[in-house]
């Protein structure tokens, strides 16, 4: 714990605020560091790999089908030669923004409604009676039966990498954001009754922006903590949509495409899922590290200790 | 309690109504044909006769309600009728029958219940058992090496997919060891010792896959229930008279932990039907989850929307069971 003493000299600083605080505490959660590490070196991985990797995951090497792991293909090829670094690299750019995507708009509706349902009490009973039927929805068939249903219009709309995309995300984005509503309802019930709001419509703040200024940036630590679990869960979802061969076109590699690719060569090629599958697991291992420091960090009864 | 209970049980009805007209409209409303797979010879008014047979001549709102009476009357009835012997009425009921097989839905459900029952149910079951002592020794010992192992092993689990660790697990002990089998046999007939000896070796891997999956979930839940009751005073007031300390952990403070855990694992029972469609599909098991799967692929309306309203029913039924066996175990809470 050597970190401890970069929190010292702050304590005399004079700006000490909130996040200075949180970023302190944050940084003492071991594990939630070793998140940030892992998660950024895989985004940059992500991000710069195929910049600087420079093979073309579409490229087929038809003299090395099903090569070992070699220095031309340090993870070796698939069953029509293509190099299954590149697709991972290539991959992981889909994954990671399905996921972030996915993961705004989940947080978008799920603000949306939460404070809505919190603040108005005329909405709070049918927005939270919608909460409920939503969580009692079977998501996974639901998820399997409208990408079924709308993959053919979408693929006709907008081409069948982006229409295929837009679904996925959609599809994910208004089916994961109940929690993020409850949780943001619940907090907003008590920020409501908060003299400063008191305050605030004392001197004739219209609603808006009571709630534009003074009751999101309260209620953004439980909005952030979502995020991080929004980001993991999308990326498991995507995959196991593509797992089950009801996401992305087989030419588009995505990590669950990539396993679902891979499975049936297990014998021959193990790497073609041992690698993909590594990759979904690290990064959602590393995503939720992060948030559970993030969660630890923001708990003012936490902190303090 | 009573009360609550039937209140609870009548608000359940509007919200699977609503649920099976959600289910039945995205279904029905979806842009697909089911006469598109026949060949192209066929005249155009004779496919009008086979969409009408199918049922699909009626107004949108005309095939909702029969679709419910089949749903909620004649399927229930039939099934009271196949297990009892009685009849009821003339016994010509219209079934929902499935566009892939011709046959009716419940009877191919009911053919592919009991795989799954016994890899979920199981591996749930080995889920729980791992996960309570789990749950209780990291909370007993909080912050020890064990618990510290305990917190990694449950994070793992929770975020690496199902998917994945199949995968992993087949590589490594049916490819490298060769010591189970990836695929599992449905036909197998358990008779005698050598024949139940393979039915247990070709379970392991996928009860393995979802009851760790269940377990990193759970002894998180337990841990968090047994640190909330080790600080409350009456495991002082258990220590101070004199107990062992075997019997303040397991019978006081367990007890205790156990009642939000318990609610946890009802609830957690229908998503384990959905999780069981991934399992399914990896191990080759021809349960529930497959049937879905080759409900969607063949685009089999009425089978895909048994099987959803079926995971819908479940997944109220169990939330209103969590909520009556919380009011159950814990006397300080009383519903109104």
């Amino acid at each position: 714990m050597s970190d401890a003493s970069v929190g010292a000299p702050q304590i005399d600083a004079p700006q000490r605020s909130l996040w200075s605080d949180v970023w302190v505490a944050f940084r003492r959660h071991r594990g939630a560091m070793l998140g940030v590490v892992i998660f950024t070196a895989i985004v940059l991985c992500v991000v710069f790999g195929p910049m600087v990797y420079g093979t073309d995951p579409q490229f087929i090497d038809v003299r090395a089908r099903n090569a070992p792991p070699s220095l031309v293909h340090p993870m070796g090829t698939d069953n029509i030669g293509r190099d299954i670094f590149a697709q991972v690299l290539q991959g992981g750019r889909v994954s990671m923004l399905v996921g972030v995507v996915a993961m705004l708009i989940s947080l978008v509706i799920g603000t949306l409604i939460g404070v809505l349902a919190g603040y108005f009490r005329r909405l709070d009973g049918p927005l939270m009676r919608m909460t409920d039927l939503f969580l009692a929805l079977p998501l996974l068939p639901l998820l399997l039966v409208a990408i079924m249903l709308f993959r053919d219009t979408l693929r006709v709309l907008f081409g069948p990498e982006a229409g295929i995309f837009l679904l996925i995300v959609f599809l994910i984005g208004i089916t994961s954001w109940m929690q993020t509503a409850r949780i943001v309802r619940g907090d907003v019930l008590a920020l409501k009754e908060r003299e400063f709001v008191l305050a605030a419509k004392s001197i004739g703040t219209p609603s808006r922006r009571i709630i534009l200024r003074h009751i999101l940036p309260n209620v953004l630590s439980p909005i952030m903590v979502s995020a991080t679990i929004g980001v993991a869960g999308a990326i498991i979802t995507e995959s196991a949509l593509s797992f089950l061969g009801l996401g992305f076109p087989p030419d588009f590699p995505t990590w669950g495409r990539l396993l679902y690719d891979g499975k049936d060569f297990m014998t021959l090629t193990p790497a073609r899922v041992l690698w993909p599958g590594l990759a979904i697991s690290l990064t959602v291992l590393s995503i939720n590290f992060v948030g559970d420091g993030l969660r630890d960090a923001l708990d003012p009864r936490i902190r303090g200790r | 309690m009573f009360a609550y209970a039937l209140r609870r049980l009548l608000f359940a009805i509007p919200t699977l109504l609503v649920i099976s007209f959600i289910i039945f409209a995205l279904l029905d409303l979806s842009p697909g044909d089911p006469t598109a797979n026949l060949p192209l010879t066929i005249p155009a008014e004779v496919r009008e006769q086979i969409r009408i047979s199918l049922g699909l001549g009626e107004p949108f709102h005309i095939r909702y309600v029969k679709w419910l009476e089949q749903f909620f009357v004649n399927e229930p009835l039939h099934l009271i009728e196949q297990a009892t012997g009685w009849s009821f009425g003339e016994g010509q009921r219209m079934r929902v029958i499935s566009w892939q097989t011709r046959s009716p839905v419940t009877d191919l459900i009911l053919e592919r219940l009991p795989q799954t029952l016994w890899v979920v149910g199981l591996s749930y079951l080995v889920g729980i058992l791992i996960a309570i002592p789990i749950g209780v020794i990291s909370a007993y010992r909080q912050y020890s090496w064990f618990d510290q192992f305990g917190t990694l092993f449950s994070m793992i689990g929770f975020s690496a997919p199902t998917f994945f660790t199949g995968l992993l697990f087949i590589v490594i002990f049916s490819v490298w060891l060769g010591w189970l089998p990836s695929i599992y046999d449905t036909n197998l007939r358990v008779t005698n010792a050598q024949t139940l000896w393979l039915q247990i070796r070709q379970m392991i891997m996928p009860v393995m896959v979802l009851a760790l999956f269940n377990a990193a979930q759970l002894s998180r839940f337990m841990r968090a229930s047994m640190l909330d009751n080790l600080g409350q005073e009456y495991v002082r007031t258990a220590r101070a008279k004199g107990l062992r300390e075997r019997a303040v952990i397991l019978i006081h403070v367990l007890r205790n932990s156990l009642i939000p855990v318990v609610t946890v694992i009802a609830l957690g029972i229908p998503t384990i039907f959905g999780g069981a469609i991934i399992t399914e599909q990896i191990f080759r098991v021809n349960g529930i989850g497959q049937l879905l799967i080759t409900g969607i692929q063949g685009a089999d309306i009425p089978l895909v929307q048994t099987l959803t309203f079926m995971f819908a029913v479940l997944i109220v039924l169990f939330n209103l069971v969590a909520d009556l066996l919380y009011g159950m175990l814990d006397p300080r809470i009383r519903y109104e």
